[in-house]
């Protein structure tokens, strides 16, 4: 399809056709975080479940995701839940910040979160197969889609902290 | 322009195209194939024209000034407004309130009629395949005022059900519904149900957004007491909508906005409101705009709105024929599979393939498609959708436009099958 194999690279495809870590995990206790795209109606829920580690860290134990969407939302979700599971919080938020960052969204933070440092964080942090998600920039309609499951997952992150504070 | 029609009544679509510049533009490459004029139509060469040749010959305020310039301009904004009336068989062109859309229509009813005659527990009944413009500023009054919705139920076909439609319009205020879905096409009864509410007790509003651009409209005949249009679906600008409404309701109802314009008379403790229509237009109108309108009138008067009509029927039920037929089980067509029953959009699900995909895929082909859930998320819940493709169709359109979308859903197929 000429002029759309940046944006429907077969790895999005592949996420799309068998998406990773699809379902739901009982809420409570797991947290549960709901995101919708209005130009779409796009819908998708994260469920993720925290436990420390033996060293007490606490880590994302598990991740599901649920709802409906298109390619691009649907196998962003799929790789995002792939990059976190088993992450720390920080590990999980410098994610977030890359992949973001990576779709030219990445705001600076009024609450104070944006130190400096922090983008410098998030250039390090190892994107791999997400990569294949920079093509959507080229379709700015897109990017709300590739964008959705992230901006969500950072509203069940903000839960288990204010929870686990 | 007479010789847009053929002698049999049928529009000669290749003549029309070359009135449209847009749809010179090449998009990725391909011809422009504008399949989406239920979003917004495009504008003929006349409509453009005159808006331009407004600014460079005639503009100043209207209702203003004394001197030429001011009293053409608004000699022409006036003479637009007569159009629009004649247009729809309003009684006279003070029963036509120009809005900047449909919604601000059927938000000047829900704010100026609305709280003034609504109180806690008051029943307005809506239609379960309302468009949001239709259905948030009844949910704003529910949330402000405690006034009661209900909603008349569709069924699988995307008609209304209508067995329980006394009952449930008893008590009622206020029946809102639309004449044509903006999803499913699907032409609803408006004088049945216009009847069956006013002798309930309840007053009318009708959202013809989709209806009053391909179908001969007589408001006298719907029977409503509010109905609302827009100009930008009906081949003129944006910006431009309009409220008719009958004498008595604009007489009783408060004004909407405050400001210059919609005042008789201002002290600095009280004011009195202009006559009608002004009284509901505060602060400087969008004179081009509906001068604008005014021509997009005039050309779709000389096309004939019975011809429109029977260009937008064949061209949906050739559009039917053609998706089902090439695709069968593979293609779900949402609403009335007869075209008599429907308006010119056709709402489709293909295999599993997005919507987004599908309208990402068609562009590449030049081929413009609506994707998402169309301002109905109620809708869509009801469907057990998220979304849909829309398609929808114009006087420009023709059957080649028509193929050039059922050609590009195979490569969609190509891609995501």
């Amino acid at each position: 399809m000429n002029g759309l194999e940046d944006l429907y690279r077969e790895i999005i495809l592949d996420h799309y056709r068998n998406p990773r870590n699809r379902g739901e995990l009982e809420s409570p206790p797991a947290y549960r975080a709901e995101g919708f795209n209005p130009l779409c109606g796009d819908e998708i829920v994260i469920y993720i479940d925290v436990a420390a580690d033996d060293r007490g860290v606490l880590r994302i134990a598990d991740l599901r995701v649920n709802g409906q969407g298109c390619s691009i939302s649907q196998s962003s979700a799929s790789m995002m839940s792939g990059a976190i599971k088993g992450r720390t919080l920080p590990e999980a938020r410098a994610t977030i910040r890359a992949f973001k960052s990576m779709m030219s969204v990445h705001e600076a933070r009024l609450d104070g979160d944006g130190e400096p440092g922090a983008d410098a964080e998030a250039v390090a942090v190892k994107l791999g197969d997400l990569e294949a998600l920079q093509g959507v920039v080229k379709f700015p309609v897109r990017i709300k889609c590739a964008t959705l499951s992230w901006n969500t997952l950072i509203q069940a992150l903000d839960e288990v902290e204010t929870a686990t504070a | 322009m007479a010789l847009t029609v053929l002698e049999d009544g049928s529009l000669d679509v290749a003549r029309i195209k070359k009135d449209f510049p847009i749809l010179e533009v090449l998009v990725h490459g391909q011809r422009l194939v504008f399949l989406d004029s239920a979003a917004s139509s495009q504008k003929p060469s006349a409509v453009i024209d005159s808006m331009t040749e407004y600014y460079e010959t005639t503009h100043a305020n209207v209702h203003r000034g004394v001197y030429t310039l001011a009293e053409e301009a608004t000699r022409r904004y006036e003479e637009a407004r007569a159009k629009v009336a004649r247009f729809i068989g309003a009684g006279s062109a003070s029963e036509v309130v120009f809005t900047k859309n449909v919604t601000e229509a059927i938000n000047l009813v829900s704010y100026a009629w609305g709280r003034a005659n609504l109180a806690a527990g008051d029943v307005v009944v809506l239609t379960e395949m309302e468009h949001h413009a239709n259905l948030v500023p009844w949910l704003q009054l529910k949330m402000e005022r405690g006034i009661e919705l209900r909603y008349l139920p569709i069924d699988d076909a995307g008609e209304l059900v209508l067995d329980d439609l006394a009952r449930t319009l008893q008590g009622a205020k206020l029946l809102a519904f639309t004449a044509a879905s903006n999803v499913l096409g699907t032409l609803t009864p408006v004088r049945l149900l216009a009847d069956a509410a006013h002798a309930a007790g309840a007053l009318v509003l009708v959202d013809a957004a989709q209806y009053v651009p391909q179908m001969a409209t007589d408001v006298a005949q719907l029977g409503a007491d509010f109905v609302g249009f827009t100009g930008h679906k009906m081949l003129g600008p944006t910006g431009i909508g309009c409220l008719w409404a009958t004498p008595e309701q604009l007489e009783a109802m408060p004004p909407f906005l405050g400001g210059g314009e919609m005042i008789r008379d201002v002290r600095l403790d009280s004011f009195t409101t202009n006559d009608v229509p002004w009284k509901f237009e505060a602060g400087t109108p969008p004179i081009a705009e509906a001068i604008g309108l005014g021509v997009a009138v005039d050309y779709l008067n000389a096309l004939g709105m019975d011809n429109v009509r029977a260009h937008e029927k064949a061209l949906t039920a050739y559009a039917i024929s053609t998706l089902t037929g090439r695709y069968g089980d593979d293609l779900v067509i949402h609403g009335p599979l007869d075209a008599e029953r429907r308006g010119g959009v056709v709402s489709f699900a293909y295999k599993d393939i997005h919507p987004h995909d599908l309208s990402q895929v068609l562009d590449q082909r030049g081929v413009c498609i609506r994707a998402g859930h169309h301002c109905a998320k109620p809708l869509m819940r009801r469907l057990g959708v998220g979304a849909t493709a829309r398609a929808s169709f114009s006087i420009y359109n023709d059957e080649a436009d028509v193929d050039a979308l059922a050609d590009a859903l195979a490569d969609a197929d190509k891609l995501f099958g």
